[in-house]
Order: structure tokens, then C-alpha cells, then sequence
């Protein structure tokens, strides 16, 4: 029987490490993520689990300790925030490049500068590109449910690579909601026993993490990398699946939202997609034939799949919570435009911009997307391609 | 590279070399800018300079120094630094200079 509580992003994110009850995590807190280090680590001297909580000096040593950590053959968490992961940049792409499991929960939060501590996706999808899977989260309840799934991802052996579980900093981290848990038995079954690759601690087997790797063969190892994140597609299916046969709460590559007869859509990810849902419902009421789809797996980017959940469409917004900076739109926008050229019939696809350093999102604002998609659709002129939606002049 | 180079899908992921020593397949001499010289008339074989070799290129048989392994060495010059003062047996000169002095062989055999 699930246990219902009323947790915070943080305490669900917090919740799930006490539950996965990993062997090392290694942590620096930062605003707003410090929240679960401060409440695991109170689990770490309770004794409420085993892991060695080791606590660094900097983001960069911390995510080091876990690649460190990972690499001698324990399952790794941490947690962090902005420019907490800016400062782990370099080690993100050793971690991916390693191979190694690591799971993070990263309460999103807006790069400086200017200083802004509120929620934004400048910080991860930043880092869209160092070969983290990763999943964004709606709610608490989503925050908790991807940790659990992401130790499963990462440690599959046809993918083992980092996750990042993404959630939006004080939206999402400091918001109180109903939630469910599952009980640390079935989370223990669920995520099963960790098995290490290549544990540097077989002392019997001697070996070597992270040698140089020149001209002969950097580009193979990039192509094993490739190659992960197409499995890592599958798997995360089987297991959105298979934690959905649990936990009653299946997950999948993204969620349509009233899309099958929709003509107007809103691509949207994280905690923005329930207000759109909500303006779905009003826009449905008024005859408005709107849709969304709520993106959960950012990497692997599901192109094919979501192409054809929004071929039906005459138009789509991508709404974007950081932005490009002279790029052709924002970074979800790009790759969604991308994915749907490879339809006969594309939908015609404009980008806004929202939400920078935690600005709101009201349903007005969304609504007026939909007012513009009607527009262009009936137009069919998408000049400006990339706007901004919550911004003053 | 003469061995044959292997596909991604023949590779360990991550770039895990799954055997020990395996470094000393990689020949790291041409990284060489200056080749250690060694005086054998001055030599005392105290040892210092193959305890300091960070790449454990002092051959040494039966407490003897032999010279220095040149597949290996990168000229880094700590040998001849560690060398006693009133001994100075090890002198860095430049890698071309010392080709055509003594070919690749590291070791000074005394005045000639």
C-alpha cells in the first residue's frame, strides 16, 4: 500500500536517495538543491543508511569523488544546482565518457549572471551536450518516481552511463505536494544490486580508468558513447514500463496531453507542463482543438517518437526555459524543429522563451501561445520564429 | 602504431585498459628534448637517480648502473638534478646533439 505524504521536491528527492541508499555520495550544497544533502545527510547520522557521504570542498571535487567512487565500483549520488554544475562541467563529460552510473538530481536553477538563484534550465541544458541522460520532472512525485527509474537506466549494461534527474528549483524543490511513495522494500527490489563494469577495487584484476586516448581511438569510445544513449532509449521504456507495473505510475518518453484529434500544440517540459495542461482544459472548454506534450527524456532526444505524437498537429509551440544565445531558438526548439523536417507534412513550429531566473508562467501567458498558434496556423507565417513570452520592453 | 587497431565495437566502453603494465607498450622516448648522459668513470652507483626516476628508466644489474631505458625516458632531467654535487655523473645535452654523438645509446663510456 503506497504511503501518501506531503514532501517537497527536495524531501522526495532526499526520500529516494534514503530508499536507493547508494554507497558513496559526495556533495557540495548549493541553492536550491542543498535542501537534500542537508536531509540525507541527517539520514547518513541517523543511520539510516549505509552510503559514505563524503563531503567535498567544491562541485568539481564532488563530482570527482563520484567518478572516483563509481569507477572503483559503488552505486554514486549527488545533487546539485546552477552553478554548482557549472562547476562540475569538466567532470560531467569524464563521468559520461567513463561510463559511469552516476545518478544527480539537480533542482534547476538560472545561471549567473546577472545573480538569480530561482528556477531556469539554463544550467542543464547547458550541459545537454556531456553525455548525461536526462530526465525532467513535473512535480515532486516525478522527481522521486525518476531517481528511483534513473539508477536502473544508468546501471543497464547496455548503457551505463550518468543520469540527471532534473526538477525546477523552488517551483518544484520548495513546493509541498501530495505525493506516494513506495515502500523501501519494493524500491530495493526494484533497483536490485548494483553491479560495477570494471570495479577498480578487483584487486585480482588489475586495471586502468581514464588513460590517455589519442588519435586511434578517442573516436571509438565516442561511438560507444553514441551507441549507449540509442540503447538508453529502449531502456528507459522497459523500465518507465516496468516501474509503472509497480508503482502504478508508468513512465514513458514523454506524456501526450488531449493531443490525438489536437491542431494546436505546446511542447513544454518540467513544471510548466502542468500549467499548460490546466490551459489546455480551458481551451477545450471553449471548443479550441489545443493539445501538449510534455517532454520527460531530454537525452536521449526521442525525435522520431515525438515527431510522429505531434505530426497531426498544424502548429507548435516549443516554450523554452533558457535560451541560446544566437542560436535559432532555445535548445528544446532547436531539436524539436529538427525532428519534425524529417516529417512529409511538417507542423509549422515557433519558439518562446519563459521563465528565465524563475519568472512565472501564468496561464494567461500560455494561453496567448495559443491564441498565436491559432494565428499561424491559419496564416501560415511563423515570422518570429524565436520570441520572447514573459518579457517587458 | 603497428599493432592492429581495433573497431568500437571490439573495445572495452569508457577506455578501461583491462591489464596491468600495459604503459610500457607506449614508447614515450619521443617526447625526448634532452637525453640524460651518464659518466660511468663518475658513477658511484648510490642509487639516487633510479629511486627518483618517475618513469623507472635507470637500468641498473648487479648494483650497477647501466644507462638509461630510451624507449621510455622523457628527458624530464630529475635524474640529473638528483645527482650528487661533488659527483655530477648524469648530464642533460640535447636530444640531436646526442644522436650524433652516441646514437641511441644513453651511456658515456668514460673519456675517450
Amino acid at each position: 500500500m503506497a504511503k501518501v505524504v506531503a514532501y517537497t521536491g527536495n524531501m522526495a528527492a532526499a526520500e529516494a536517495m534514503r530508499q536507493i541508499d547508494p554507497e558513496v555520495c559526495a556533495a557540495y550544497p548549493i541553492t536550491p538543491s542543498t535542501e537534500i544533502m542537508q536531509i540525507f545527510a541527517q539520514f547518513v547520522a541517523d543511520g539510516q543508511v549505509s552510503t559514505e557521504l563524503v563531503p567535498v570542498e567544491s562541485e568539481h571535487s564532488a563530482m570527482s569523488a563520484c567518478v572516483g567512487a563509481a569507477a572503483a565500483g559503488g552505486r554514486v549520488m549527488t545533487a546539485t544546482s546552477s552553478q554548482g554544475l557549472a562547476l562540475m562541467w569538466e567532470i560531467l563529460y569524464i563521468a559520461a565518457s567513463l561510463r559511469q552510473p552516476v545518478v544527480m538530481a539537480v533542482a534547476n536553477r538560472a545561471l549567473s549572471g546577472p545573480l538569480n538563484i530561482h528556477g531556469d534550465h539554463s544550467d542543464t541544458m547547458g550541459a545537454r551536450d556531456s553525455g548525461w541522460i536526462q530526465l525532467y520532472s513535473e512535480n515532486a512525485q516525478e522527481a522521486y518516481d525518476n531517481l528511483i527509474q534513473a539508477v536502473r537506466i544508468g546501471e543497464h549494461p547496455r548503457v551505463r552511463l550518468p543520469v540527471m534527474v532534473c526538477y525546477d528549483g523552488f517551483i518544484i524543490s520548495h513546493s509541498i505536494e501530495r505525493m506516494e511513495l513506495l515502500e523501501d522494500e519494493e524500491v530495493k527490489g526494484f533497483i536490485g544490486e548494483h553491479h560495477s563494469l570494471y570495479p577498480l577495487l578487483d584487486v585480482d584484476n588489475p586495471m586502468t580508468h581514464g588513460p590517455v586516448d589519442l588519435q586511434n581511438y578517442y573516436t571509438e569510445h565516442k561511438r560507444q558513447q553514441v551507441e549507449a544513449m540509442k540503447h538508453a532509449g529502449h531502456v528507459i521504456l522497459e523500465v518507465g514500463a516496468e516501474y509503472g507495473r509497480l508503482a502504478g505510475r508508468p513512465y514513458g518518453l514523454f506524456e501526450k496531453y488531449r493531443l490525438e484529434d489536437a491542431e494546436l500544440g505546446v511542447a513544454v517540459l518540467s513544471s510548466a507542463a502542468g500549467t499548460t495542461k490546466e490551459v489546455v482544459d480551458e481551451l477545450r472548454l471553449r471548443g479550441v482543438k489545443a493539445g501538449a506534450l510534455k517532454l520527460r527524456v531530454f537525452r536521449p532526444f526521442p525525435a522520431a517518437e515525438l515527431a510522429k505524437a505531434l505530426s497531426g498537429l498544424k502548429a507548435v509551440a516549443v516554450l523554452d526555459r533558457a535560451d541560446s544565445f544566437g542560436a535559432m531558438g532555445g535548445p528544446v526548439f532547436i531539436e524539436v524543429r529538427s525532428a519534425l523536417l524529417g516529417l512529409p507534412k511538417p507542423p509549422l513550429c515557433i519558439n518562446y522563451i519563459y521563465g528565465l531566473g524563475g519568472r512565472d508562467l501564468l496561464m494567461v501567458d500560455i494561453e496567448r501561445v495559443y491564441d498565436r498558434l491559432a494565428e499561424v496556423a491559419k496564416t501560415g507565417k511563423v515570422e518570429p520564429l524565436h520570441d520572447y513570452l514573459t518579457v517587458r520592453t | 602504431m603497428s599493432e592492429e587497431l581495433k573497431g568500437w565495437t571490439e573495445i572495452p566502453i569508457g577506455g578501461v585498459i583491462l591489464e596491468a603494465g600495459s604503459s610500457h607498450e607506449y614508447n614515450t622516448g619521443g617526447w625526448r628534448t634532452f637525453r640524460p648522459i651518464l659518466d660511468r668513470e663518475k658513477c658511484t652507483d648510490c642509487m639516487i637517480c633510479w629511486w627518483y626516476c618517475p618513469d623507472t628508466c635507470i637500468l641498473v644489474a648487479e648494483g650497477k648502473i647501466l644507462g638509461f631505458d630510451l624507449d621510455h625516458c622523457k628527458g624530464c632531467g630529475i635524474c640529473a638534478e638528483v645527482c650528487p654535487p661533488k659527483i655530477t655523473a648524469i648530464t642533460m645535452i640535447e636530444e640531436t646533439e646526442a644522436e650524433h654523438l652516441y646514437g641511441m645509446v644513453g651511456i658515456y663510456e668514460g673519456k675517450k
